[in-house]
């Protein structure tokens, strides 16, 4: 574990440095081998008359960027949503967040008949935040109130009931499915940059809240009565926390669809590095899950070339493995 | 100064009241140990009294001031609580708990500051934690991990400490030392102390203050030596029992009636 100060900052710029690599590597890899000088002629002097230009620029450029801050946001999500329901099983997929945001987002598309970007990420918004709010008074219920188990169970049977009302539409409207079918996967090939720009102001705003809370949420962690003991306005933190996590689920689910695992496992990494300390735990999250979703993209398109595999699948590919090795652990723990 | 005070107190868990209409003093630099049957409600009144439990109504006064007026963290840096059993994070260090106890005194953007630096480290001194400060909360005995806990609150520079059955999963010897600890405490740095316990004797021989808390109100209050009778006893804990001084100490040991082997 990374202990003294120096040694995080070290660390921070490492993971800075594989993430520029990373994209690199992404600009450059994938059906068309372009080579990595070619990569960085493009972002310096950009010809529209190459054709290898032409596919970074319009395909693998947008994948880069999207993957980047796709993968930033769900981290800082997981992070925020582990901290809030005190559950190392939770991410924003597990809770049902993410299917919520679909649903609502096929429902857009399918009954409401919306094309705008705009639309599909308010409704992404609404979706996560039917879901979350969902999740919390399902939970709540009962004489023990919000159990981290209660949490999970109940994250699940919304997610269940949100996926099956989804594929249920789409049996109505048989014409839609090429349209949504990449929401319900998860991808990030072909993927319009303007879609991304719609959610950027939000996710990036939200992003830089969250890396200044991590002090507040390092109190939180004592629980509720200590961290009210100690002065916080706990109520405040947890509607902020809420708020993010809603914006950075549902935004990149407009974006991307839904991509599992990330928000998972990337902050028991984190934390794994840098020990309990959300002021370190968070911006190493954020690195931790674009170099994750970076890398992840560009292995998908390799794994069964020449086609690619959905990024929502090779997520899950990675993760599922690892949420059995944290539930086994927890088990084992008790 | 008046410590803490409360006027027509009522408390309520949803409909069913479990303090009614109480008015009750807690003096100043002095020890007082609230004791009461289980569910008497005595953790409750404990809680009101750090506003982790709202009023359903009458008001609660600390220092004269209206708790209900003050700022969570005006209060924070007038009275700490340690609550019943409480979960650190995993893998938290003994010294980043402690540190979270200067949290109330800092501002958002704030640097840590060599006065923060200090309280800590007194308080891990006073604990006897500062060798095990770099170790992992979770790693600890249960009496370390309570010390490291009571070490937070230290570092927290209260005037007032409320402790809810800090001697809870405590062997006896673990017992005695936190117990002592807290008595020094107040002797030494007049610390106000408030706390509940469940041993009557023990209660008897650290209390200045006794409350016995009994059918939703304060049922007596006084120092142990006074208020502690057979009937008392009977009264607020449906026990029979003998009451002798004890042999040590002098203050009142009570012994309950009952069945059990008997060799004299």
């Amino acid at each position: 574990m990374l202990h003294s100060f120096s040694s995080k900052i070290i660390g921070i710029i490492t993971l800075l440095f594989l993430v520029a690599l990373l994209i690199f590597c992404s600009l450059a890899m994938g059906q068309t081998s372009i080579s990595f000088s070619l990569a960085l002629e493009v972002l310096t002097q950009y010809n529209p008359e190459n054709p290898d230009h032409l596919i970074i620029a319009t395909s693998r450029l947008a994948r880069a960027t999207i993957a980047l801050t796709v993968g930033i946001a769900l981290a800082i999500a997981g992070t925020l949503i582990q901290t809030l329901t005190r559950n190392p099983l939770a991410s924003p997929d597990l809770l049902g967040i993410n299917a919520g945001a679909i649903f609502f987002i096929v429902f857009a598309i399918t009954w409401l008949n919306l094309q705008s970007l705009t639309q599909y990420m308010w409704f992404g918004f609404l979706g996560a935040a039917v879901a979350g709010l969902g999740v919390f008074f399902l939970s709540s219920l009962g004489r023990d109130g919000l159990t981290p188990i209660k949490v999970i169970l109940a994250g699940t049977a919304l997610s269940a009931l949100f996926i099956s009302f989804t594929q249920g539409m789409l049996v109505i409207d048989e014409q839609s499915i090429q349209t949504v079918l990449f929401w319900i996967s998860g991808s990030i090939a072909g993927r319009d940059l303007n879609m991304l720009f719609a959610v950027l102001p939000f996710l990036v705003t939200a992003i830089i809240i969250s890396l200044f809370i991590g002090k507040a949420m390092n109190i939180f962690g004592s629980g509720d009565d200590v961290a009210k003991s100690l002065g916080q306005n706990v109520g405040l933190l947890k509607i902020i926390m809420g708020v993010l996590i809603i914006i950075l689920a549902g935004g990149s689910v407009a974006v991307v669809g839904s991509v599992g695992f990330i928000g998972l496992i990337v902050p028991h990494i984190a934390k794994g590095l840098v020990g309990t300390d959300y002021r370190w735990t968070l911006p190493f999250s954020a690195l931790l899950g674009a170099a994750l979703l970076i890398g992840a993209d560009i292995l998908a398109r390799f794994l069964i070339s020449p086609m690619e595999v959905p990024i929502g699948v090779m997520t899950a590919l990675i993760g599922g493995p690892f949420f059995i090795y944290l539930a086994k652990k927890g088990v084992s723990k008790q | 100064m008046n410590g803490l005070q409360t006027k027509k107190l009522t408390l309520k868990y949803g409909d069913q009241p479990i303090i009614e209409n109480l008015d009750f003093d807690i003096p100043i630099e002095k020890i007082t140990v609230l004791v009461g049957a289980n569910g008497s409600g005595k953790s409750t009144l404990l809680r009101s009294l750090a506003r982790l439990l709202n009023p359903t109504s009458g008001e609660i006064f600390i220092d004269t001031q209206k708790l209900q007026d003050i700022s969570t963290k005006q209060i924070a840096k007038k009275l700490a609580i340690l609550p019943q059993g409480p979960v650190a994070p995993e893998g938290i260090t003994v010294h980043q708990l402690v540190k979270q106890g200067r949290y109330p005194h800092q501002k958002w953007f704030q640097q840590w500051s060599k006065e923060d630096e200090e309280l800590v480290e007194k308080a891990l001194i006073a604990t006897q934690l500062l060798p095990l400060k770099d170790r992992q909360v979770d790693a600890l005995s249960g009496g370390q991990r309570q010390r490291a806990w009571i070490a937070m609150t230290l570092a927290q520079e209260t005037p007032i400490i409320l402790l809810d059955e800090p001697t809870t999963y405590l062997d006896m010897t673990h017992q005695i030392e936190l117990l002592d600890f807290l008595f020094d405490l107040n002797r030494e740095y007049k610390r106000t102390i408030v706390m509940v316990l469940h041993d009557l004797n023990l209660a008897c021989r650290y209390a200045d203050n006794l409350v016995a808390i009994h059918d939703k109100k304060v049922a007596v209050q006084g120092t142990p030596e006074e208020i502690v009778t057979t009937e008392m006893v009977k009264e607020i804990f449906n026990l029979d029992a003998l009451i002798k001084a004890d042999p040590y100490f002098g203050t009142p040991l009570c012994i309950p009636k009952g069945k059990g082997r008997r060799v004299k």
